[in-house]
Formats: C-alpha cells, sequence, structure tokens
C-alpha cells in the first residue's frame, strides 16, 4: 500500500508542483482551446490562448497555492 | 529551422539547469562518502534514465496517435513551463529566494557527513541512494522534455543533442572545479526555459485540440516574446505591489 501512496505522491509532485492553480489553469487553457476551435473561432483562439495562460500564470502568482 | 534551433536550446537549457542540481548533490556525496559511491549511484541514476527514454521513445512515436500526443504533452509543457516561470518570476522580483547552490551544498555535506560511518571497503548504501536520487529525480524532467519534445517534433536527434551536450559540460566544468556550480545564471536560465516550454506547451497543445497557426513556426517566436513581455510585465507588477505594501506597513506602524 505504502508504495501506491508513494508513487501517487511522486507524480502529484512531478505534475502539481507548487501550484495547484497552474495544473488546474494548464488543463483549462487546453480544454477552452477545443470548444473554441469546435466553435470556429480558429483566428480568435491564437489570439486568446496565450492571453488565458497569462492570465492562468498571473493567478497563481496571486494565489500562492 | 526555427523550430529545430528552439528545440535544441531549450532541451539544452532545460537539461544545464537540472543537471546543475545534480551536479551539486553528486559532489557532496562524492567529497563526504566516498567518490565510488557518487560515481556508481551517478552511473545506475544515467544507465535508468536511458532505459526509460529507450523504452517509452520509440512506442510513443509508434503506439501513440500524434494528435493525442500532442494534446497530453501540450498541456503537461504548458504546465511545466508555467511552473518554472512562475519561480523565475517570484525569484525576480524578490518574493522568493534565489536557488543558492552553495546552501544547497553545504547542507547536504552537513546531513551526509551526520550520517552513520561505514565499514571500509564495503559499498556505502546511504551515499548511492542520495547520488541515484538526485540524478535520477533531476534528470527525469529532462527525461521528459527530450521524449516529449523528440515525439513532437517526430524526431529526436535535435533535442537529444541539446541534452547531452548539457550534460557533458555540466560534468566537465564540475569534474575541473570539484565545486557546486554557483555562478551559473540558474534563474536567467529557468526564466528562459519558462517561457519556452510555455510556448511548445501552447502551440503543440493548440494543434493537437485542431488550432491552425496560421503563421507556422513563426508562430513559436510570436508567443515566445509575448511570454517573456508578459513575465517581465509581471515581475515589475509583483515588485510594485511588494514595495508599496511595505510602504503601508511602514506608515501604519509609524502612526
Amino acid at each position: 500500500m505504502k508504495w501506491i501512496s508513494t508513487f501517487g505522491r511522486f507524480w502529484y509532485d512531478f505534475v502539481v508542483g507548487d501550484s495547484v492553480v497552474l495544473a488546474i489553469g494548464g488543463c483549462a487553457v487546453i480544454v477552452i482551446g477545443a470548444l473554441l476551435v469546435w466553435a470556429g473561432a480558429n483566428a480568435f483562439t491564437q489570439i486568446a490562448l496565450p492571453v488565458i495562460v497569462v492570465a492562468t500564470l498571473a493567478a497563481s502568482l496571486r494565489w500562492p497555492r | 529551422m526555427t523550430g529545430t534551433a528552439l528545440l535544441v536550446a531549450t532541451a539544452f537549457l532545460a537539461s544545464a539547469v537540472e543537471m546543475v542540481e545534480a551536479l551539486t548533490i553528486v559532489l557532496a556525496v562524492g567529497l563526504t562518502r566516498g567518490w565510488r559511491t557518487a560515481l556508481i549511484g551517478m552511473a545506475t541514476a544515467g544507465a535508468a534514465l536511458a532505459i526509460v527514454i529507450l523504452a517509452l521513445g520509440p512506442s510513443l512515436v509508434r503506439w501513440v496517435p500524434l494528435r493525442g500526443l500532442q494534446i497530453v504533452v501540450g498541456t503537461l509543457l504548458l504546465i511545466f513551463g508555467l511552473q518554472w516561470l512562475r519561480k523565475a518570476i517570484l525569484r525576480s522580483s524578490g518574493l522568493k529566494a534565489i536557488h543558492d547552490e552553495a546552501a544547497i551544498f553545504a547542507r547536504e555535506i552537513e546531513q551526509l557527513a551526520a550520517d552513520a560511518a561505514y565499514g571500509a571497503g564495503s559499498m556505502d548504501w546511504n551515499g548511492f541512494v542520495v547520488s541515484f536520487k538526485g540524478v535520477f529525480l533531476e534528470g527525469l524532467e529532462v527525461a521528459f522534455i527530450v521524449l516529449t519534445f523528440g515525439a513532437n517534433a517526430g524526431r529526436f536527434g535535435p533535442s537529444i543533442a541539446g541534452a547531452v551536450a548539457a550534460v557533458v559540460l555540466v560534468a566537465g566544468v564540475g569534474l575541473l572545479v570539484h565545486r557546486p556550480l554557483s555562478r551559473v545564471p540558474e534563474n536567467t536560465i529557468k526564466f528562459t526555459v519558462g517561457v519556452a516550454l510555455t510556448t511548445f506547451g501552447t502551440f503543440w497543445g493548440g494543434e493537437g485540440v485542431g488550432v491552425d497557426w496560421r503563421l507556422g513556426d513563426v508562430t513559436l517566436l510570436l508567443l515566445a516574446g509575448f511570454y517573456a513581455a508578459a513575465a517581465f510585465g509581471l515581475v515589475a507588477w509583483l515588485k510594485a505591489t511588494s514595495a508599496s505594501r511595505s510602504m503601508a506597513t511602514t506608515e501604519g506602524s509609524a502612526a
């Protein structure tokens, strides 16, 4: 059992690291990108994605965890 | 061409940063527990990393559809890049202590020297584990970057070349100086790699979900420039807000 929790903690640290905001935000960026492309807004997506990425980064600096 | 140069440069810089950290640990083990233990631990970790890359690399390209790979890899690179960038921004703005290899080296030496002594001629498992873990864990992120860059680009050459050049350079300098490389501008490199990983993450993740980047590889340069400018802006913003906060605290305590 112990190795499962160690394994899980390793992956949590590896992916989430210091900021859960970035882990959730990173996934959200890709999901939003998929939704925008699906809605036919390819040109807008190319501007929106980098802006959302920077907003996620700013949010992670505001909320430490 | 733009993409290849960025691939090599990013793999080189990311590997250099992680290898400087691994070198600090190996040097601490070598000086306190003996070079035999330190080098066996380092070599075993290097072999384990090579097995991970050789086992996963070809199967990633062969079995996983490119679209799926781009989405997963793009998302992970984006998260990693933002983590590196966040740390670099916090350090540049003075809100987080600068990574100090000399201090880490001193702490490792103290801990290892305090551990129980071992019999002469026998294998020092404590030192081995510290050396192995240091190289393996620091190297795993590099292995991940090399793998994902190679898989997405459809060729592993550029990212492996960048990583190997960094390992050879850091190991060579480490052999020469026998001290932790505390003069490496680690935060600047972390900043650069953070920008690059975030750029590739956005680009590949976007491609994976169907974004058609109209400018092709030139988009990489535009994204990198935008993220670098935004990161500098965030450093300035954090400095300004922390300065105004400390001024308000000073005025409050004076009143």
